[in-house]
């Protein structure tokens, strides 16, 4: 199987990628149990369109949020490589991008976006902080990176990075797309969202004692 | 003024009243809160600039500055204690000074002090089954004692008010519904595309009339203040970056004068200069994106995009001499981190036309169009009384006629010898205020043709000790960033670490304009309203 051909990205060589062992590891072991040529070849083209319209669901809390407007706008313009089309719902994204710090108030917001979000689904973190906390390490209110809370795809570094490493780190994503079989797909278990029953009590409880 | 409070207040001594940090700082039971800070406002001292609340070992206390509104320079310290750390009680100011209101929040947020005759004490930015008063100095940062929640919560302070109960045991704490069952409430962010950050408004309609604005903060607080006690002063000054990151080098800029201040260190003159001419690019660049933002929040997405060209010019003029784009980590403890690239004063001229230029188009593009002005003409008028009142300092409240600009008041910088406009405006209107960042664009860049020829020659930073250490004492420095005027207070005792941080953020009360200028608007002004503030929210949560 040729790498290079099947995860090709216009204008960018294969040899330029990092973590290219990563992709071929990956796809080692999805072909573990061996592809049927037929679907196979409909994967090819199923992934291509896939890979080539990411709608990404923007999650932007701080300063990295800047560099994504920076990205969409006139110099960087990401919509060349077909993620222009950037989702304010969860139901119609593909990715969710985290950029900026998550704290302890904001977790079970992003939870439940990404538990909205339909499959395939992918997420990015962006920046220091959505990787592992950043420059807030010490701090007492900071989710020390979202993937305590939700699987993530591609880690993008910087603090804030330029808006080439977040094209960058969505061509990775890209390439993660192209190789993978549409039919099988990771998927995520199921989520029964409820209210938590101790919170409901007390909430209730001090509603009628008020009234 | 001091004769004038010992005159009138006999029980005031002279110890109680000392000059220090340049202005002059009272000491006050709390019983006497009330009655000297009422004599204080009628004295004309009506612009309350900030509340620090402090955590002094055996007492917890509050610092009030409180600056005039005709001359914000001139400021006035009033301290307060409480010396019970189970159920600390201080009197509240926000019948005084309206703005007080959201700071005691704060103060109770952090500290726990409970401020009698509040009317709204709900914690400002932790959930409200937050465990522990963070700013504390004996809080227990355990993550098994808050852990982070893995489901949503409903959150009782959503929609209901305590009623504090100021008895002994503190517990007899109940809750008031905000709202009937007949309110139409709907939730405008955290997470939402029109809102500058991570703001959570709950706002209570009546058709598509807008009747209450009700904000949440808290979304990306990530406890600054906090992680200031446990770090070193050069250490501090990338987390002040990450506060406003649209006037990052600004906020840095008071962190620096605060502690050169209090170390009476002689900034060289070249330093002086570069870091005036960097406050402006990055003056220029926040209101480009604020402008661009605004007019995509009314729909006009070319604007935007012309908004984000004309700061991508200013980026690079970042990126060659300081190595960063958004944040650029230049400024340091007694002058800048580098010197400046040899490319840059070339860059700068190239750029100061050009922006000229680009203004003339911005303004054909926008500020002339029937349908923009329709929209904004006579919507969300905030007056002189309330923008004094409420404390919005910067562009917003000199849209309302309030010439509060820190650059003319208290020239910091190089500001002294640079001529150029304070631009002000009398309406108080949406339109005053996105038109008035257009103008100050071009004084911002008068500023800079001033001094971009005459960079003196010299060294770029005076020579500074490895280990920074402030002198005993508190410290207030303010600046004027693209918002408003950024306040930085420092509490030192003398080690290596500060004792207590508090950042004053313009953005915070620009929030509680919102409040003010909503109601009656329609919903889709209410994202119009937002945008002509231009508030930034990790600035607010800090």
């Amino acid at each position: 199987m040729d790498m290079s051909r099947k995860t090709r990205i216009k204008d960018m060589r294969y040899e330029d990628f990092n973590d290219n062992e990563y992709l071929e590891k990956y796809v080692e072991e999805l072909r573990r149990g061996g592809t049927n040529v037929v679907v196979a070849k409909i994967n090819d083209i199923i992934n291509w369109g896939r890979s080539n319209s990411v709608w990404p669901l923007t999650f932007a809390t701080s300063c990295c949020g800047i560099e994504f407007m920076s990205m969409s706008a006139a110099r960087y313009d990401f919509a060349r490589f077909g993620w222009e089309v950037y989702r304010n719902s969860p139901r119609q994204a593909d990715i969710l991008m985290v950029f900026g710090t998550v704290v302890h108030k904001m977790a079970p917001v992003l939870k439940r976006l990404y538990d909205q979000m339909a499959e395939p689904k992918y997420v990015m973190a962006i920046g220091a902080c959505a990787i592992g906390g950043g420059p807030f390490k010490s701090s007492y209110h900071v989710v020390m990176g979202v993937d305590k809370i939700i699987p993530v795809d591609v880690f993008v570094p910087g603090c804030p990075p330029r808006p080439d490493a977040i094209l960058y780190g969505m061509m990775q994503l890209e390439r993660k797309i192209k190789v993978q079989n549409f039919f099988k797909l990771p998927q995520q278990p199921e989520v029964k969202e409820e209210v938590p029953d101790i919170a409901k009590e007390s909430y209730n409880h001090e509603r009628e004692v008020n009234q | 003024m001091k004769e004038k409070l010992i005159n009138r207040f006999d029980w005031l001594t002279e110890a109680d009243v000392v000059m220090s940090d340049g202005r002059l700082t009272i000491a006050v039971e709390p019983a006497k809160l009330r009655e000297i800070a009422r004599f204080i406002k009628e004295c004309g001292y009506d612009f309350l600039v900030d509340i620090v609340g402090i955590d002094y070992g055996d007492d917890l206390g509050t610092i009030y500055y409180i600056a005039k509104g005709s001359d914000t320079a001139d400021t006035i310290a009033l301290q307060t204690k409480s010396d019970n750390r189970e159920n600390p009680v201080l009197p509240t100011i926000c019948d005084i000074w309206e703005v007080g209101q959201v700071y005691e929040r704060e103060v109770h947020d952090f500290f726990g002090i409970v401020f009698t005759d509040n009317p709204d004490l709900r914690r400002l930015f932790l959930r409200e089954r937050w465990k522990g008063f963070p700013l504390r100095k004996d809080y227990d940062a355990d993550p098994a004692i808050n852990p982070i929640p893995d489901r949503n919560e409903l959150f009782i302070d959503m929609d209901a008010l305590p009623e504090m109960e100021s008895d002994e045991d503190g517990e007899g704490r109940t809750w008031k519904m905000m709202y009937d069952d007949n309110d139409y409430i709907i939730n405008f962010g955290p997470q939402h595309p029109a809102m500058h950050g991570v703001l959570h408004l709950r706002v209570r309609l009546d058709g598509e009339i807008v009747r209450t604005v009700d904000p949440h903060f808290g979304y990306i607080h990530r406890g600054i203040e906090k992680m200031c006690e446990s770090y070193t002063y050069p250490q501090i000054l990338h987390l002040t970056d990450r506060l406003d990151y649209l006037s990052g080098a600004i906020n840095r800029h008071a962190f620096c004068l605060c502690c050169e201040k209090a170390m009476q260190i002689e900034v060289p003159q070249r330093a002086v200069v570069v870091r005036t001419i960097f406050d402006e690019l990055t003056r220029i660049a926040s209101h480009l994106l604020g402008w661009g933002s605004m007019c995509m929040d009314m729909g006009a997405v070319t604007a935007f995009i012309y908004g984000m060209r004309d700061r991508e010019k200013i980026m690079d003029i970042f990126e060659e001499t300081a190595g960063g784009r958004l944040m650029v980590n230049y400024h340091t403890i007694g002058g800048v981190a580098k010197d400046i690239h040899p490319n840059f004063r070339r860059r700068v001229k190239e750029f100061i036309p050009y922006m000229r230029k680009m203004l003339k188009e911005h303004h054909m593009l926008f500020t002339g169009n029937p349908i923009a002005t329709g929209r904004m003409d006579g919507v969300g008028r905030l007056s002189l009384e309330k923008a004094i009142a409420l404390g919005i300092t910067g562009p917003s409240g000199r849209a309302s006629g309030w010439a509060n600009d820190l650059r003319k008041a208290a020239p910091y910088a190089a500001y002294d010898r640079v001529d150029f406009e304070q631009v002000l405006r009398s309406g108080g209107e949406t339109f005053d205020r996105y038109v008035i960042r257009l103008h100050e664009i071009e004084q911002s860049l008068r500023i800079i043709e001033q001094l971009i020829d005459n960079i003196p020659e010299g060294p770029y930073t005076a020579q500074v000790k490895g280990v920074i250490k402030l002198p005993e004492g508190d410290y207030f420095q303010r600046v004027e960033n693209a918002r408003g005027q950024f306040g930085v207070h420092i509490t030192s005792r003398g080690d290596k670490n500060p004792y207590r941080v508090k950042f004053r953020s313009p953005s915070m009360v620009l929030v509680g304009a919102l409040k003010e200028i909503a109601p009656g608007n329609k919903v889709a002004d209410l994202i119009m309203l937002g945008g002509s503030l231009d508030y930034v929210i990790p600035c607010i949560d800090r």
